[in-house]
């Protein structure tokens, strides 16, 4: 049972990210609830005394005021806007219409004193005005721009930025950002000069934890000469790392490996019964699936010239319409030319591939030779984080629209009637016959039903791949592949077949590189059906062997 | 028509002598009205359909190894233009050493890609292919050790039927996906090409076309008699017998996968042959020819003339590609896919004995004693084992 | 005798009197199958079946459907390996569970099918020239010149299936009956030492099976040893040889055609309970 485990295991991840979304929307909220905004009149008064000593006073008490005003006096200092009055000690900014607001409360000046002079800048001011930005966006209302400022500053590793980290450290209430500031923190006292070797350690503990790469750069640049057991510690918290990162590193690949197992599931799946269930060689399988990924074009179209506000909707919408469209050109193709080709497994490989040059040709004359842009909807871009896995939406959808596909088609073959019925003319035409099932009825319905999941992962795979007239031709061969790797007429087997070969392609690249690890792939292919030439789940018994 | 008939009946039958006829005619005639006739002559035959004549004897020659394993082994090979390229490329590299230091950067070894990759030394396979007999016998060498091992593979463990297309099909795209690649050392996505001269001739001149051109009929002509003298020996009757009951032939004795290995060798050197003569008329070889597409094609050439008849697959070939030609070099060009993509449908649908293989029909009805007509020179009752295309046995009760 | 006593079997002792009959001395047999079962996904196909066949013996096997005489067949000839058991031929030389179908071929154990399968596609004559003793190499084979002994050969088979006039008619242009005898015909061509031979009369009118009864005694008569598997008992009586019952895979009663429809069980078998 693998299925249910899988699934339950995509739903905690499901899970997991929806839980981390919520928790970046709400907790700013809690952070900054802090009451009235604190008095800046000492400073600005600094401003207008035009020396570059009170100026740069001015600028540290700025940045660590925790005003709202703060950032915009520190930006329109660099950018020098930044004015006083000498007269009235007024501090005030210039906007970029050309008028003045009131440096502390924002409110616009109505008519500017006369003789207003710029604060003057030069390197020394400019490197505290750098600093203060950084030590300003340390304690930015905005979680993530905290966030990012403590990576900046981590990175950076300026010893300068302590007090300003120490006094972000004190307010902040956010436990993501309160660690990346502590990780922020070991990473200067790791460099810093005279700091206690114990102390050190303990920097290098904290930040051993976190176990990324920028972690990885911290630790090494631990002076050569710093004490033997603080090296010794530095370099079992790298080796900690590296083994985390390899770890994480085959995680990340099993995952594109999943990823690119769910599109091979999704072009294959039709294919599982066509050629699986019917035996039919159906060529123009992956045209199928190009058809309905111009379906989902053609409805995204639509829904953008009548009704816009639909978009997000467009691909639920152009799921049943491919399904019904394909599913009509595949009972189509049966009635006029499959039917008269049963048993001749060979013919109809060639008159499918015929077929399939016709609906190339066909979707090139109507749309044109060029990709077609099919847009995303917004719950589909994207990408969280999971560890130190980055996963995007997407992929993550297309994984469980291939799960959801996989097990509607397994319930219709087990569940209801058209799937008995299937499954009676597969294993003794004649005798269903003599039942009193309709068998070229339901030929037409099992070759419908297989070009109607063409059709649907045509829809999936117009998120990720390029729609063009060739977009199934880059399909058929692994299709292919991945239903006789997995065994002929074995749902499982096509599922199991496209995992294994989408994870061992994955798992193949960073040795290989893309093109190399595709041609191992093939040859490992090709030498397993050597082996079993009836696939991974081979049906064993006298019925198979005429 | 008893005891009579058991001496062997000759190599050739009437309709093999008059194909031989037509296409030695065609190699004395077409180089004739070449040079003899003036250029505003409507008897002329310009330099360039002179190549374009020999192009589709390549072509013919490639559909004969087709038919070979197809029509008398029942193996649909999905991957036959896989040995034609590796025959072409084998060429293409003579055709790239004899460049030498005319290249464009000039480098008396290194052919011009190399030279732009940055390479110092010529890769160890492309020694020797500054010699010609070295060259020729990779052309039939590289296209049969590959399918000696695939096929030896692929027999041994009786992966037949789909199967097998599916796996050959495999085999010629990773072959693609390789050439493509720049590393490997034969041109990359470009492949081989600017070839200046073939033996020491011009390789632009018009007696070098024509002597191509010749050659090409002079091959199609040898490979026939090949062809037709193995599927006329007791060795082509046992492919006959593996086609249309393989189990058969196994409780009879003999090892059918030898038999099948033996013909697709046979079969992909003669594909081999094509591709190298394929390569100096058209001046080009690059990974394209590798495409599974390509491989597809070559089977309906052959459908199209009549599976299991070998005249059928050489006239098939010229056909469908003379309509090629005629399609896409004017208006209609848009409605060439649908043409092929319908002539595909159609072939298999309406004549599946193919052109050929419907007039042996059509004639063995008018006269019920065929003259020189063997039975194995006639496509099978239908394309599926006889058990299914035959109809049931009736109890004769 | 070392290799009989080392390979003498571990079937449990019976005092059952057909299955002691069954049981022979390895060295005297030509076929010896012992204790063989087969499974195809639980279902066991021939259950520790165990039988011999003399040299130059005629046994026809009768047996419900599904009591597992395809599957018997399909051992011998190595087209179905056995889950266990042994198989050997010749006295007990040669271990058929370790050869595949075309070298127990070349051995000289010929198999006809229960559907007639002939080259439908190749002359009468010409099936009788592929199956005829002699060499199977491919590359010698393109070469091959037929032998005034290889003619004389076929000359003589037509004499024994009657089909002279139809030399040169294809194989799937025969009647059915036909068809049958084509195929014994080839068999015959392949000279073996033993012939199994699977529903020889199916779809045969009287007469004809008739003449096949003749034919098969014919072939025996000439030192061929044959095991016919058949349905039809008229047939089997005029054969008039040794008759085993299989049923559910393994033997259910051996003997005279007359003690074994006398046979309690073999009529409940037969007749349903």
């Amino acid at each position: 049972m693998i299925f249910p485990g899988l699934l339950s295991r995509l739903g905690c991840v499901l899970l997991l990210a929806l839980g981390l979304l919520a928790g970046t929307l709400m907790l700013p909220r809690a952070a900054f609830a802090q009451g009235a905004a604190p008095d800046i009149s000492a400073p600005l008064a600094q401003f207008t005394t035009d020396k570059y000593d009170d100026t740069e006073t001015a600028l540290n008490a700025l940045a660590v005021s925790g005003s709202p005003a703060a950032a915009g006096i520190v930006a329109a200092l660099a950018d020098g806007r930044l004015f006083y009055s000498p007269a009235t000690k007024q501090v005030l900014i210039r906007t970029a219409a050309g008028g003045y607001v009131d440096a502390a409360g924002g409110q616009p000046v109505a008519e500017a004193p006369p003789g207003l002079k710029a604060v003057r800048v030069n390197n020394r001011i400019r490197r505290a005005v750098e600093a203060a930005s950084g030590a300003l966006a340390l304690v930015s209302p905005d979680p993530a721009k905290r966030l990012e400022a403590a990576g900046a500053v981590m990175r950076a590793r300026d010893e300068a930025a302590l007090p300003a980290l120490d006094a972000a450290l004190a307010k902040e209430a956010d436990a993501k950002v309160k660690s990346a500031l502590t990780l922020a923190r070991a990473s200067i006292l790791i460099g810093k000069a005279g700091v206690s070797d114990a102390d050190r350690i303990a920097a290098i503990e904290t930040v051993g934890e976190e176990g990324n790469q920028d972690a990885l750069a911290v630790l090494r640049s631990v002076p050569a000469d710093a004490a033997p057991a603080v090296k010794a510690a530095a370099n079992a918290a790298i080796d900690g790392i590296e083994y985390n990162l390899a770890i994480w590193s085959v995680g990340q690949n099993v995952w594109y490996g999943v990823s690119l197992g769910s599109v091979l599931l999704l072009a294959a799946i039709g294919l599982a019964i066509t050629f699986g269930v019917m035996g039919v060689i159906n060529m123009a399988h992956g045209e199928m699936v190009m058809l309905g990924a111009y379906t989902t074009f053609v409805v995204q179209e639509l829904i953008r010239t009548y009704n816009p506000a639909l978009f997000d909707a467009s691909l639920l919408i152009a799921i049943p319409i491919a399904f019904v469209f394909t599913g009509l050109i595949g009972i189509l193709i049966e009635r006029t030319v499959i039917r008269f080709l049963y048993g001749r497994a060979l013919e109809t490989l060639l008159a499918t591939w015929g077929i399939s040059l016709i609906l190339q040709q066909a979707i090139r004359t109507m749309f044109g030779p060029t990709n077609r842009e099919v847009g995303a909807p917004s719950w589909m871009s994207g990408a969280f984080e999971l560890g130190q896995l980055s996963i995007t939406y997407g992929r993550l959808w297309i994984i469980i629209f291939a799960m959801l596909v996989f097990v509607a088609l397994l319930a219709t073959l087990r569940l209801t009637r058209i799937g008995l019925e299937m499954r009676a003319v597969t294993q003794n035409r004649r005798m269903a016959a003599s039942m009193g099932i309709r068998t070229n009825w339901v030929d037409a319905m099992t070759f419908g039903l297989g070009s109607g999941i063409a059709g649907i992962a045509g829809v999936a795979l117009s998120q990720i791949d390029n729609v063009s007239p060739n977009l199934g031709q880059s399909y058929i061969i692994d299709s292919f592949l991945v239903v006789v790797f997995g065994g002929v007429g074995n749902l499982w087997g096509t599922l199991v077949g496209a995992m294994s070969l989408g994870i061992a392609n994955k798992m193949l690249e960073p040795y290989a590189g893309a093109v190399l690890g595709k041609i191992a792939l093939l040859v490992i292919v090709i030498l397993f059906i050597q082996k079993r030439p009836r696939g991974l789940f081979a049906l064993k018994g006298r019925a198979i062997e005429t | 028509m008893s005891t009579a008939t058991t001496t062997p009946p000759a190599l050739l039958g009437k309709s093999g002598l008059v194909f031989l006829a037509v296409v030695l005619g065609a190699a004395v005639l077409v180089p004739l009205l070449n040079l003899l006739t003036a250029p505003d002559s409507a008897l002329h035959v310009p330099t360039y359909v002179v190549s374009l004549l020999g192009k589709y004897l390549t072509y013919a020659l490639l559909a004969l190894s087709v038919d070979l394993i197809w029509g008398y082994v029942g193996i649909l090979s999905l991957g036959q233009g896989a040995f034609f390229a590796l025959g072409g490329y084998a060429m293409g590299m003579y055709l790239m050493r004899q460049i030498g230091p005319r290249g464009v950067y000039g480098d008396p070894v290194l052919p011009d890609f190399m030279v732009f990759l940055n390479w110092k030394e010529l890769p160890w396979f492309w020694y020797g292919f500054d010699m010609f007999p070295f060259a020729a016998l990779m052309v039939v060498l590289a296209p049969g050790i590959l399918a000696l091992v695939f096929g030896w593979f692929a027999f041994r463990s009786r992966v037949t039927g789909v199967y097998l297309s599916i796996i050959t099909q495999a085999m010629t795209f990773a072959l693609l996906l390789a050439f493509f690649r720049n590393d490997m050392g034969f041109g990359g996505n470009n492949g081989l090409t600017d070839f200046k001269d073939i033996l020491g001739f011009n390789i632009q001149a018009d007696g070098t076309r024509l002597t191509l051109f010749v050659l090409s009929a002079v091959a199609l002509a040898l490979g026939y008699v090949l062809c037709r003298f193995l599927v006329r020996s007791h060795f082509g009757k046992v492919l006959i017998a593996i086609r249309d009951a393989e189990t058969r032939v196994r409780f009879t004795g003999y090892r059918a996968e030898n038999y099948k290995v033996v013909a697709f060798v046979v079969s992909a050197m003669l594909a081999g042959v094509a591709g190298a003569l394929y390569v100096p008329q058209v001046g080009i070889i690059n990974p394209s020819e590798f495409s599974p597409a390509n491989s597809i094609e070559i089977i309906v050439w052959v459908a199209v003339g009549g599976r299991g008849t070998l005249i059928g697959a050489a006239l098939g070939a010229v056909l469908v590609n003379y309509a090629k030609t005629y399609f896409t070099s004017g208006m209609l060009a848009p409605y060439w896919l649908f043409m092929l993509g319908g002539l595909f449908v159609a072939v298999t649908l309406f004549l599946p004995k193919g052109i050929v293989g419907t007039f042996y029909d059509w004639r063995s009805r008018r006269s019920p004693a065929p003259a020189d007509l063997e039975p194995a020179d006639l496509a099978p009752a239908d394309l599926a084992p006889p058990d299914k295309a035959l109809p049931e046995p009736k109890p004769a009760e | 005798m070392s290799a009989a006593d080392t390979l003498e079997p571990d079937v449990p002792e019976t005092n059952d009197p057909v299955l002691a009959i069954a049981k022979k001395d390895l060295t005297e047999a030509l076929l010896y199958l012992d204790g063989v079962t087969v499974t195809f996904d639980g279902f066991r196909a021939l259950n520790a079946l165990s039988f011999t066949v003399d040299p130059g013996e005629m046994r026809a096997i009768i047996g419900p459907n599904g009591a597992g005489k395809t599957t018997m067949m399909d051992v011998i000839t190595g087209k179905t390996r056995p889950d266990k058991g042994d198989v050997f031929f010749a006295g007990g030389t040669t271990d058929l569970t370790k050869l595949d179908e075309t070298q127990i071929a070349t051995l000289g154990i010929g198999r006809k099918f229960q559907k007639p399968t002939v080259f439908e596609m190749h002359t009468v004559i010409d099936n009788l020239r592929l199956a005829l003793k002699g060499q199977r190499g491919a590359l010698a084979n393109i070469f091959k010149r037929e032998t005034a002994a290889e003619r004389e050969k076929i000359d003589e088979i037509f004499q024994t299936i009657k089909l002279n006039e139809h030399r040169d008619r294809l194989g799937g242009a025969l009647s059915h009956g036909q068809k049958q005898w084509l195929e014994i015909g080839m068999l015959l061509a392949q000279d073996p030492k033993l012939l199994l031979v699977d529903e020889p009369v199916a779809g045969m009118t009287d007469a004809e099976t008739a003449q096949t009864a003749e034919l098969l005694r014919e072939i025996n008569a000439n030192g061929h040893s044959v095991v016919v598997v058949e349905h039809d008992m008229t047939f089997v009586r005029d054969l008039g040889v040794r008759v085993m019952c299989l049923h559910e895979g393994s033997v259910l009663a051996e003997g005279t055609l007359d003690q074994v429809s006398a046979n309690e069980r073999v009529i409940e078998v037969y007749l349903g309970r």
